[in-house]
């Protein structure tokens, strides 16, 4: 009984805070947020709330093949957003797309958090040679437009890894290669911040206690850089989304076999002349939507966190 | 809770410090040097400062801003290496960072609490956690209930409750944040505490405090303190030595009761001169004159001759050594050497203020 008063209090007192309170106060982001939740929700849940399973070759019936949504005049029930070329339903395909566009991007933004922050908080930690190497990378990295860095590692990647398992391990291939793309503004943030707490007097303090660099920035530094990490995360991973969706397009990306958003797009794009608009439009307004939304969100966590914008 | 057996002592002072010197590389890039003629520049923070402490006594360092004692306090405690000279530590030379690394046991033994007690303190930490990381750390107790009820103890012992410890920094005063410094360097029980300005970010009231409670753990614990402070009031309640830095030098250091009474150098003339007279004995009061110039360039020979009213030829040529005087203490003046000074000031001991 306690514990249940304890945990309403608490959620109370969540809800009472500057965070809930600017979220509360915008209307755009809980839009944002609502429309997030659905198409994670929807992705996550995808296997038992689609219809059929679109990677199920038993499932799946040619003669339902480029059937319209089901507002035109010859719209089939079962199939709400159509159907592709090879009988596919559209809205199944979509949530598990969406499932494998989230998934790699969400993957690839906790490698890229997980590499750029270990190299921000060493190069601002260390400083020095250390830093001025690490800190060169990055900007020559970041002379590039990122989707060529992530082009260049998956080719490297891909011509590594031995001709069996490439389509096994094209997933991870994805991810590792966004990831890379994308660890520089996290490297950056985390040092300029580093560089703030390392002159710190508890950082010193720890110093004369004897902790090494090691435990010092893990301990002590990591916790006071990590506010506007979690920021940068939540914008990088419309990026990668984006990112993974335009390697797809490429078609350097997921496999056809396990289609994700850009994948669809860029299948139903070669039928966008002949009239079947369906096939590619409906993957093209759920990545369009689930990016706003999540920029939307990543925003808003911006301006929550920075007390001097408030 | 039992202090642990000290190491028996051996004879001298604990802390004796030998031409400590640190220069600070402020020199432009490469390629400016290289093609604007630019030559490489040092700020002379600290430049040859010789002093000795004794345990259980407080030796402060006095001096205006910039004067190179906090770089003092730094280098002692290790976050600075000396660009030369040495830091005896009970006989050990903890001079540079291989020798530190090599004797964590004496480092083991200093301590150092902060001017602010509002970045001293990991606002994510918990206070109990703050304490407890020298114990955890150097596996002074193991267990739980053991570290928290030393964690306790501690913060009963520098005034604070013990339930204190499930609280976050930010939610303390600045005189109880610093409490909360003494406790963390108390708790990987110390005998050598590096105070580096610990009243002056704090209001006059709750200085007394601090000050009062940093006494009675020297009388109960046995500490030795090296005090850094720009406020000669603090200093004279608090030291049994001073120091006095001008610009990277210890210009004079003695006994606090003679300084006070019988101030040798004119630079320690003149800043006890300016100290307030709350006993209003009528005393003509002068304001500590001219700036203090930049230790990029210091002046040649003594570096306060452009601000003495005695200084003359030999004064802007040569530096002055430092001379032991009788009656204790040393000052580093030519006019005090050649015995043409005045007799300096006398000044009441000032109230704390």
């Amino acid at each position: 009984m306690s514990a249940l008063a304890a945990v309403r209090a608490r959620v109370a007192a969540a809800w009472a805070s500057d965070i809930a309170w600017s979220f509360r106060q915008s209307r755009v982001t809980m839009a944002a947020a609502l429309v997030t939740l659905l198409l994670v929700g929807g992705a996550v849940l995808a296997p038992w709330i689609a219809p059929t399973d679109p990677f199920d070759p038993a499932q799946v019936d040619l003669m339902n093949a480029e059937i319209p949504p089901l507002w035109s005049a010859e719209g089939d029930a079962r199939f709400v957003l159509g159907t592709d070329v090879q009988g596919r339903d559209m809205l199944s395909a979509i949530l598990y797309g969406g499932r494998i566009s989230i998934a790699v991007g969400a993957a690839a933004v906790a490698f890229a958090m997980l590499l750029g922050v270990t190299l921000g908080l060493v190069s601002g930690y260390l400083g020095g040679r250390v830093d001025a190497a690490i800190m060169r990378i990055a900007d020559v990295q970041l002379s590039f437009p990122s989707i060529l860095v992530a082009l260049l590692v998956h080719g490297i990647l891909r011509g590594l890894l031995p001709a069996s398992s490439r389509e096994a391990l094209s997933v991870y291939v994805l991810i590792i290669a966004i990831g890379l793309a994308d660890w520089v503004q996290f490297a950056r943030t985390v040092r300029s911040r580093t560089l703030v707490e390392r002159d710190r007097e508890y950082v010193q303090a720890a110093r004369i206690i004897g902790r090494g660099p090691a435990a010092i920035m893990r301990a002590h530094i990591l916790p006071n850089v990590m506010s506007p990490v979690l920021v940068i995360a939540c914008i990088s991973l419309a990026t990668a989304i984006l990112t993974e969706a335009s390697l797809s397009f490429l078609g350097v990306g997921v496999p056809a076999t396990q289609p994700s958003l850009g994948t669809l797009i860029r299948i139903g794009n070669n039928y966008l002349f002949s009239g079947q608009w369906w096939m590619t439009v409906f993957p093209s307004i759920t990545l369009a939507v689930l990016v706003l939304a999540v920029n939307i969100l990543g925003d808003w966590l911006r301006d929550a966190l920075n007390p001097l914008l408030r | 809770m039992a202090e642990p057996a000290r190491m028996a002592r051996a004879p001298g002072p604990l802390l004796r410090v030998e031409n400590l010197t640190r220069y600070f590389d402020v020199s432009p890039p490469l390629l400016n040097r290289v093609f604007e003629g630019k030559g490489r520049l040092y700020v002379r923070a600290v430049d040859g400062v010789s002093f000795e402490i004794d345990a259980g006594e407080t030796f402060s360092l006095v001096g205006e801003s910039g004067c190179g004692k906090s770089t003092v306090a730094r280098l002692v405690v290790g976050l600075y290496q000396p660009t030369r000279g040495t830091i005896d530590f009970e006989g050990v030379d903890l001079g540079s960072a291989k020798a530190r690394a090599a004797n964590p046991q004496m480092q083991a033994r200093m301590q150092m609490i902060f001017q602010d007690p509002y970045a001293s303190l990991n606002p994510r930490w918990r206070v109990g956690d703050i304490i407890a990381e020298p114990i955890r750390f150097r596996r002074i107790l193991s267990g739980r209930a053991a570290i928290a009820e030393r964690v306790g103890a501690l913060l009963r012992q520098v005034g604070l409750g013990a339930n204190d410890a499930e609280r976050y920094p930010h939610e303390f005063s600045g005189g109880q944040r610093q409490r909360i410094s003494i406790a963390r360097a108390l708790a990987g029980e110390p005998e050598f505490l590096v105070c580096d300005e610990p009243t002056s970010a704090l209001d006059v009231s709750v200085q007394a405090q601090i000050l009062n409670l940093m006494k009675d753990l020297q009388r109960r614990l046995g500490l030795t303190y090296l005090f850094i402070s720009h406020n000669l009031a603090v200093v004279y309640h608090v030291s049994s030595k001073v120091g006095v830095m001008y610009l990277g030098r210890l210009v004079e250091w003695s006994e606090t009761k003679t300084l006070f009474a019988r101030p040798r150098h004119p630079y320690t003339r003149m800043l006890l001169d300016a100290i307030p007279d709350l006993a209003m004995s009528g005393r003509a009061r002068t304001p500590v004159a001219g700036e203090v110039p930049s230790p990029l360039n210091p002046p040649s020979g003594c570096s306060f001759h452009p601000r003495c009213p005695w200084a003359n030829e030999r004064c802007k040529s040569e530096r002055p050594e430092a001379q032991r005087v009788p009656g204790g203490g040393a000052v580093a003046c030519h006019a005090v050497e050649e015995g043409r000074l005045p007799e300096g000031p006398a000044v009441a001991p000032p109230a704390i203020a």
